[in-house]
């Protein structure tokens, strides 16, 4: 990896940090009304992922899809304001922080049920093999998905017709309340590839290097038409499952030790080290980010609502 | 079944994007033969063969549209769309309104309705209230050879995600059907058999049992209009009201179950719009509210029949069978 692509992944996981930080106010002062479900702690998967797509390759995405919206290009005033229910929102206040989609830059939808993108992913895939071209497809999922008939029959089509789809498992330890060992036969998500023949891998989700790298080589056996990889990110969900969740089934100190793993901490410490950046570069990237999601935030603010007949467009009325 | 074929066959060799997927569609040509040749015109590729996994099926279909293939999903059975629902009713249905607009879902999903010959419980189903009862769905059930070509081409010329029923007992129903391609548009009824006094509405296998019973109390001195919705979502309910505004009667003769059925629907509709016209209280004739047993005697006393449908309109007109008033 060379350094601007170093930077740039610094800069993509400090952006969506941000973001989802603000979120967390604007839920705590009522201008986000739902439970969002936010993605801090998680940010290297989006970032090392999503870095090696081209704006025609599409992704689809879950419940807690802020960070792979921005990490694909989802302007972040059409996203929080889309989060905040107003017109200017990215699907005009109709979807909502679990259904945001754009797809001119292939964010063909957050999906609210979990397990439910993983199907449409593999057909996005499908089209992009039968349509001849070199697309790619990344389905993000979670641990809880992995045990959803959804991911199973996906990849055993996926890799039956060799079609280009990444399916990127993030295991971020918990399914809503249920920690992944208490729900999951096997400690890597990753040994599932193995029973439909393709190639599955197991990383450190915090280490965006990691997971660029491991990505690097899913997309590119994808873009050749070698079929599908299972790629599982080891991560932690630092936040409860939603705004406002009390964690009760976890301790605190199992949360207090994750976050000495944070994959900015991380990233931003090995670039120091290597002299790619200084404290400043990095105070002055996230100042950007900071600049960037407060006028994000502020444009949703001043935006207005969708009226409410506005409701009725697009449906087949009798 | 011919008709549904060459609708299918004819919209495949106009446009590249269309392609059939399911169990069995490829060289063995389907359950009921419906794409049978495709292979060998169109390739394995756009003839796709796939495992039992009716939700990836769904989904996989629905994921190709947003992309702008036009997919024909076969599931079969309706009774095994029931595995793929959440793809079909929470991602195709309602993809294009929560993107708001921004993506089409140009899929077709055909799936066998309706009671057969003693296939019991897994294999009888009409449980496509539920499909109408999800937005974003539109549903067909063709009654006729001529209405299986026409509605296809249709569905598949939809920018949205279309449930294509066909009923088993019509098959191998014989019908004129014109050679080239033609399209019936959704949500246009057509009136199967003009009359005065009483509107029978009938869907799928019930409509060729409601032609019979009209034609027998024909004889009798009763003349029953039969209307075949052939679009159960979006419904053309101005011709149905239009109908019940002339002859003052409403019977609806449906395959699926009466609690928040298609035919409660319409007689919710006339109830709402037309009660002043209404000379009588309106009826349904469905299965009755059970699991679909297997054994003869029990399996048709579970469904409607033509004496059945005929009794009931008898009732309805306060006549005997032999049509003399029974009470004025």
């Amino acid at each position: 990896m060379d350094e601007q692509t170093g930077i740039q992944l610094l800069k993509t996981m400090v952006r969506i940090r941000l973001a989802e930080l603000q979120l967390a106010i604007m839920y705590k002062n009522g201008k986000v009304f739902c439970a969002a479900h936010l993605y801090e702690g998680e940010e290297a998967v989006a970032a090392g992922v999503c870095a090696h797509l081209r704006s025609d390759d599409c992704i689809t995405s879950t419940h807690r899809g802020h960070g792979h919206c921005i990490a694909k290009g989802l302007p972040m005033k059409e996203m929080i304001a889309e989060v905040c229910g107003r017109k200017t929102g990215c699907c005009g206040g109709k979807g909502g922080t679990m259904h945001l989609f754009k797809p001119g830059i292939g964010v063909m939808g957050t999906v609210g049920i979990v397990g439910g993108g993983i199907p449409l992913a593999t057909g996005l895939g499908l089209a992009m093999q039968m349509q001849k071209t070199d697309r790619v497809a990344v389905s993000f999922f979670g641990d809880g998905a992995s045990n959803n008939g959804a991911f199973h029959e996906s990849i055993n089509l996926a890799a039956l017709w060799k079609l280009p789809v990444i399916y990127v498992c993030e295991n971020n330890m918990y399914a809503t309340s249920v920690a992944v060992w208490r729900s999951t036969s096997v400690p890597d998500i990753g040994v599932r590839g193995a029973a439909y023949g393709i190639p599955g891998i197991t990383v450190d989700g915090n280490r965006v290097d990691e997971v660029y790298e491991a990505a690097a080589e899913a997309v590119a056996r994808a873009r050749a038409g070698h079929g599908p990889t299972l790629l599982e990110c080891k991560t932690y969900r630092i936040r409860g499952h939603f705004e406002g969740d009390d964690s009760l089934y976890r301790t605190r100190e199992e949360v207090a030790e994750a976050r000495t793993r944070d994959p900015i901490e991380y990233w931003k410490g090995k670039l120091i080290g290597d002299g790619v950046i200084a404290e400043d570069d990095f105070a002055a990237i996230s100042a950007a980010a900071e600049a960037e999601v407060a006028e994000a935030a502020a444009f949703a603010e001043n935006s207005p609502f969708p009226e409410p007949q506005d409701a009725l467009a697009l449906t087949n009325q009798v | 079944m011919e008709a549904l074929r060459e609708g299918m066959r004819q919209e495949m060799e106009r446009d590249p994007s269309v392609f059939v997927m399911g169990e069995g569609v490829g060289p063995h040509g389907s359950c009921f033969k419906q794409t049978e040749g495709f292979t060998a015109q169109f390739g394995e590729d756009r003839s796709r063969d796939t495992p039992i996994s009716e939700l990836a099926i769904a989904g996989t279909a629905a994921g190709a549209a947003l992309l702008g293939m036009r997919p024909i999903a076969d599931l079969m059975w309706i009774d095994f769309s029931m595995l793929a629902m959440d793809q079909i009713c929470n991602q195709a249905a309602k993809l294009r309104y929560i993107s708001n607009g921004q993506v089409n879902v140009p899929v077709v999903y055909r799936m066998t309705t309706g009671r057969s010959k003693s296939n019991a419980a897994h294999h009888s189903g009409s449980f496509y209230s539920w499909y109408i009862n999800t937005p974003g769905l539109k549903v067909v059930v063709p009654s006729t050879p001529y209405d299986a070509k026409g509605l296809i081409v249709s569905a598949i010329r939809d920018d949205g995600p279309v449930i294509y029923l066909e009923h088993k007992l019509l098959l191998n129903m014989r019908g004129e059907v014109p050679e080239e391609a033609y399209a019936i548009p959704l949500g246009v009824a057509d009136v199967k058999r003009e009359g005065a006094d009483l509107t029978l509405v009938a869907t799928g296998a019930m409509v060729g049992l409601s032609l019979a019973a009209a034609e027998a109390l024909s004889k009798e001195g009763v003349s029953v209009e039969v209307i075949d919705p052939r679009t159960l979502m979006p419904y053309d309910g101005d011709a149905i009201l239009s109908s019940v505004r002339k002859t003052g009667r409403l019977l609806v003769v449906d395959e699926g179950y009466r609690y928040c059925g298609f035919a409660s629907e319409l007689i919710a509709l006339v109830a709402e719009n037309a009660f002043e016209v209404l000379r009588q209280p309106p009826r349904q004739l469905t299965p009755r509210h059970t699991t679909i047993p297997f054994s003869p005697p029990m399996e048709e006393f579970v469904f409607p029949d033509a004496a059945r449908i005929a009794g009931e309109i008898r009732a309805m007109l306060g006549i005997t069978a032999q049509g003399e008033s029974s009470n004025g």
